[in-house]
């Protein structure tokens, strides 16, 4: 029972290490302003990265992100300059996310190719579709926008919830409930967990494999949408090497990349841990953006070594 | 008591071809409602492969599939649980890195509003677990339980209320007696509400204890099928084999100790808390040490300590003369103690690579790396192996995961000779293979005893034991509790000890 959150708990503990840190390095970090300011910049990519994070815990990986998060951008920026309202280009954007993701999903199973190999085809094509839209930057200027940046919950203390945070949370608790609450969840862990044995236990492969690409392509165009509405912009080259990030949110959140183990809820905290690093270097003041990498990249070793000991010492218990 | 009428289910006409191996050729089952029905023959004749034709698991080439005579479709494992076909495959077990739970309510999980309702699932879990007098914590993962505890599961998670076809392949390989014995007794209950069960196995003792059919496949025919009492065992086996059986009890036959000289390895209080307790054991060339107690009584555990595998917290082991201070399987491997492990899914056989690639494992990892041996020795090499073993492949560059069960384990046993061992410790060698195969191993177990090698032989077969050993330790709740040699290893004086009376 508690072995299942070990790594949950790990993640935790080194989120709230690493804010305390914070904390008591610089005035004014441990607050919920800060808090809030993390969860509002990293919101985007932490809705991604519930996404992948289905696709990791059945053993597989999705390199699409992003590239899906720079055209679903582009898209939305020029449907904006055509007068569509947000609301409408997002949902039009949602559903192409997901048959983008379902097509991948789709050509896995039934060519039997590896997801690294096409999923990184739809890392290029969307990518090289960004710059048929446009090849500049484009401006949203509906009102919404503003409408969308001013929607805010206050938090105790001076900070608050800010709409692409409310959003994030909203669909995580949905991915919680799919993970943990349907027939869909547990099938993604059982293929993760050992393949050959899922088929023999009667799990749909085809249907299950189109989901689980549909949904980290669903997650991942609204992860798009929430970037494009943050920064109100369209831009070609936005996203661009997002899917690391997403992945490196996920393994951090204490799923291992073997599939099979894991939880949804780890890889908040593990896209918090990212924000918290770059939080903490921008208050440092003197170490530039470099560093945000080498001390993730840090991390993000240590993670994994970690993991591993963990996963031995329960196999070891499995042999004796 | 069976109904002969209408057969429950009717395999007629059945062909299967694989890549290069023509796996079942024009076959045919007959299944009685309520008669426990054995499938028998050699690694390779095609058992597993009927049987997963039947539920769906491989499609059939050829051939038609009827259920209380009405033809059915059945192209998916769903379609096969839908019409009450239940099966406990050989090779898998369920999700290790799921609950015990998750496991046995898979796909059929309570539900309440499109959401699962664990609290009933567990019931569920809990009820199915029941039906097999099993109690155990639903909530811990499957893996942190023994195969057996696992088998038992995979057979709990088979057994349906609607069930009227029930597969087990080779269910009690990974069983000990009071195990297997539960496991009859509930095949008893389940062949009286008037299912039909399938049975593959290699024991042929429980094949009278409990088949009223038999049917035997060779070289992917049915070459017999028949009531039990008209098959009498020579007959079986020799229906199994295509020959004479003549030779195969022989070899069994008793034989001198060969052991001489110093030991080679030796375990001073080697232990581990709460895996083993201390204890000594010594192994010279040219002797057979065997390993019996009951599952979990240590066996495995003892073997891996000696092996490296599992680090010991206390004692010491001395090889050739010489303390061993930090052993570990790269280490043994080189200095020449081999180890067959006895889950050779999770712990023997890479299934990709090929049964060439396989067999030079441990031998390029004694080299080393940089001492590459050439292609064409490595070719002459798993050669040699191939048919010192028997093993069933049309040629060695075959992946091993394509071999059936006792062939894959065959595999693991070559590898670790290919390697040319002082000391070789064999983890339940011959589960899953079949009598002659059996014979095979034995006949070559002996065999590299005169030629000088220590082997020490884990087993829950006690006849297994007797047959090969020279000195047999025996384990009891995870602690050495006696050792005996020469004529008092028998069958009686192990039970004796291991019941500690
Ligand atoms: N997926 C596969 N691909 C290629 N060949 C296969 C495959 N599965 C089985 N075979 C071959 O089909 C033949 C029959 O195998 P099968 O597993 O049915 O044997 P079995 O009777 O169950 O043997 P055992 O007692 O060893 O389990 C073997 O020669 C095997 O190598
Ligand atoms: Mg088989």
């Amino acid at each position: 029972m508690t072995e299942r959150y070990l790594p949950l708990m790990a993640t935790v503990t080194v989120f709230l290490a690493l804010f305390v840190t914070g904390g008591v390095l610089y005035e004014h970090f441990f607050s919920t302003l800060v808090l809030g300011h993390i969860l509002a910049d990293n919101a985007f990519i932490i809705i991604a990265a519930i996404g992948t994070t289905f696709v990791i815990l059945s053993g597989g990986i999705d390199l699409s992100i992003g590239s899906m998060i720079g055209f679903v951008g582009v898209v939305m920026a020029r449907l904006d300059t055509l007068g569509w309202h947000p609301l409408a280009s997002a949902a039009v954007l949602l559903a192409f996310g997901l048959l983008f993701g379902a097509a991948q999903g789709y050509i896995i199973d039934f060519c039997d190719i590896q997801p690294f190999i096409i999923t990184l085809a739809g890392l290029f094509m969307l990518r090289g579709a960004c710059f048929m839209v446009t090849l500049d930057s484009i401006p949203i200027r509906h009102p919404f926008v503003d409408a969308f940046a001013d929607t805010s919950i206050p938090l105790p203390g001076d900070g608050f919830l800010a709409s692409s945070a409310i959003v994030m949370l909203v669909v995580l608790a949905g991915a919680i409930a799919i993970a943990h609450f349907t027939r869909f969840g547990t099938n993604v862990y059982a293929i993760g967990g050992d393949r050959a044995s899922a088929v023999l236990m009667g799990v749909p492969m085809r249907r299950t494999t189109v989901m689980i690409y549909a949904l980290g392509g669903f997650y991942s165009a609204l992860g798009g949408v929430i970037y494009a509405l943050y920064t109100s912009s369209g831009y070609p080259l936005a996203g661009t090497g997002n899917e690391l990030n997403a992945i490196a949110a996920v393994v951090l959140g204490g799923t291992l990349l073997t599939g099979g183990v894991g939880m949804v809820a780890g890889t908040l905290f593990g896209g918090m841990i990212l924000g918290l690093i770059a939080t903490l270097i921008i208050f440092h003041g003197s170490l530039n953006g470099a560093w945000i990498m080498i001390a993730s990249g840090v991390l993000l070793f240590l993670f994994i070594v970690v993991q591993r000991s963990l996963v031995g010492s329960f196999n070891l218990r499995r042999s004796s | 008591m069976a109904d002969t009428s209408t057969p429950r289910i009717e395999l007629l006409g059945v062909s299967k071809s694989f890549p290069g191996v023509r796996a079942l050729e024009n076959v045919e089952l007959r299944l009685n409602a309520g008669e426990v029905h054995a499938l028998l023959g050699e690694n390779g004749a095609g058992k597993s492969t009927l049987i997963k034709i039947m539920t769906g698991a491989v499609p059939r080439d050829a051939g038609e599939i009827r259920l209380d005579g009405r033809p059915v479709q059945i192209g998916t494992t769903a379609d096969a649980r839908a019409l009450g076909i239940s099966t406990v495959y050989q090779e898998v077990n369920l999700i290790p890195t799921m609950t015990v739970t998750k496991n046995l309510t898979l796909e059929r999980q309570p539900r309440r509003f499109g959401l699962i309702s664990w609290r009933r699932a567990r019931a569920l879990a809990r009820q199915r677990l029941k039906r097999l007098n099993l109690e155990i914590d639903t909530e811990k993962p499957l893996g942190s339980y023994s195969v057996a505890i696992q088998q038992l599961v995979a057979i709990a998670r088979a057994l349906e209320d609607d069930t009227r076809v029930l597969v087990l392949d080779e269910p009690t390989a990974s069983l000990d007696a009071t195990e297997t014995e539960l496991l009859f007794q509930i095949v008893r209950d389940l062949k009286a509400s008037g299912i039909a069960i399938v049975f593959i196995t290699h024991f042929l003792d429980q094949v009278y204890q409990i088949a009223d059919r038999i049917s035997v496949l060779r070289n992917g025919r049915l070459v017999g099928t028949g009531p039990t009492a008209e098959l009498p065992r020579l007959k079986l086996i020799s229906l199994m084999l295509g020959r004479e059986l003549g030779t195969v009890e022989a070899h069994l036959a008793s034989h001198a100790s060969l052991a001489s000289g110093e030991p080679v390895l030796a375990a001073k209080g080697l232990g581990r808390r709460r895996t083993m307790a201390p204890f000594d054991l010594s192994l010279r060339a040219g002797e057979v040490v065997g390993l019996a107690g009951l599952l979990g009584s240590g066996r495995t555990e003892t073997a891996k300590l000696l092996f490296g595998a599992i680090r010991p917290d206390s004692g010491e082991l001395v090889l050739d003369g010489k303390p061993v201070p930090h052993n570990s399987p790269r280490q043994s491997l080189r200095s020449g103690v081999a180890f067959c492990p006895e889950d050779r899914k999770a712990e023997g056989l890479l299934g990709e690579l090929s049964v060439r690639e396989n067999i030079m494992l441990a031998l390029q990892t004694k080299r080393g790396w940089l001492r590459r041996l050439g292609r064409d020795e490595q070719k002459r090499l798993a050669q040699e192996m191939i048919k010192a073993l028997a093993i069933a492949t049309p040629d060695a560059e075959k992946p091993v995961g394509q071999l059936s069960g006792g062939n894959q384990q065959k595999v693991v046993l070559a590898r670790s000779l290919a390697s040319q061992p002082k000391v070789l410790i064999l983890d339940e060698p011959t589960r899953g293979i079949d009598v002659g195969a059996h014979a095979d191993v034995v006949r070559l177990i002996r065999r590299l005893c005169s030629e000088g090698l220590a082997l020490l032989v884990a087993s829950s077969e006690l006849d297994e034991l007797v047959a090969v050993s020279d000195r047999v330790a025996v384990l009891r709740d995870r602690r050495k509790v006696g050792e005996m040699a020469g004529a008092d290893i028998t069958r009686e004086n192990i039970i004796r000890t291991i019941a500690g009376r």
